[in-house]
């Protein structure tokens, strides 16, 4: 199934590693913001509520 | 009805809320789709071998690089002539991800060059501008960071937004400006001389699509994210205030 790359694999199979972790750290630290500006969101929200 | 109506963060949520699931469950297979083609099921090439492959990556990443830059560009303007909040925060929030797609065009672009040019850099007019880009979307981030007060960053923002555009015109076009530097031509043209062949052309643009609707989700849920800060740091303002 694995293509053969010949003198270029290094070369292709790191662009490909590099681009994809990059992206994923891209998306995992777009979640995980995410989700830490939802928590602190809501607990403030529900402060708000207990003043009231 | 008028699209200015999304610039009230309430219509904003809804409508984004909406469309998101859609959008990055397109953009997850339009950009697994092909880059598995570009990969898999396309041949090497006559001159380059297996290397070709890399242009799944890099041609798609550099357009949107630039691209990214450019829709900055245009929420700036709305923010600076409008002022409309969600428009400066949907550049913040589409910063850092034109940030990793010029990291990847640099990155791709070096580990193709090596082997193609003999060099991993080269201080050509394009390689020269893309770096300059890196550089101000490093800037950028790092101002809106830098300053307190969210408005007046918004202003700074889209002010230095302007000013890179320049190089974000030059990374794209630098080709047409000085015919020096190793970087070739555009792949995809118009003119079938130019152009690649079709066996090379059809993933491409299916990995260019993956990269925009991947671009696309990202820029809804990360300005959503920043919508929801700024109602965070109004909130703790008022308990501080109280």
């Amino acid at each position: 199934m694995m293509p053969d790359l010949g003198a270029y694999r290094v070369e292709v199979l790191s662009a490909y590693a590099g681009t994809l972790l990059l992206l994923a750290v891209l998306v995992a630290a777009s979640i995980w913001k995410a989700r830490r500006t939802l928590r602190q969101l809501r607990d403030a929200e529900a402060r708000r509520e207990n003043v009231k | 009805m008028s699209i200015w109506e999304y610039a009230n963060p309430r219509k904003f949520m809804a409508l984004s809320g909406a469309v998101l699931p859609w959008v990055s469950a397109a953009a997850a297979i339009v950009l697994v789709g092909g880059l598995i083609w570009g990969f898999f099921f396309t041949p090497d090439d006559f001159r380059q071998g297996s290397t070709v492959k890399i242009i799944y990556l890099h041609v798609p990443a550099a357009i949107m690089a630039t691209s990214v830059w450019f829709m900055m560009l245009v929420t700036s303007l709305i923010w600076l002539i409008r002022r409309h909040h969600v428009s400066a925060l949907a550049a913040k929030a589409a910063a850092p991800v034109g940030m990793v797609f010029t990291l990847i065009g640099l990155f791709t672009g070096a580990v193709w060059g090596q082997p193609m040019w003999g060099s991993w850099w080269e201080w050509d007019p394009r390689l020269t501008a893309f770096l300059i880009l890196f550089l101000f979307y490093l800037g950028y981030i790092a101002l809106w960071e830098a300053v307190e007060n969210p408005d007046a960053a918004a202003d700074l923002t889209s002010v230095l937004c302007l000013v890179g555009t320049v190089f974000a015109v030059i990374s794209r076009y630098a080709i047409l400006f000085w015919n020096q530097g190793l970087h070739q031509g555009a792949s995809l043209s118009m003119d079938a001389e130019e152009n690649v062949a079709d066996v090379f052309a059809y993933p491409l643009w299916t990995s260019i699509g993956g990269f925009f609707l991947l671009f696309l989700a990202l820029v809804l849920y990360r300005t959503r994210t920043e919508i929801r800060a700024r109602r965070l740091q109004a909130l703790v303002q008022r308990e501080r205030m109280a």
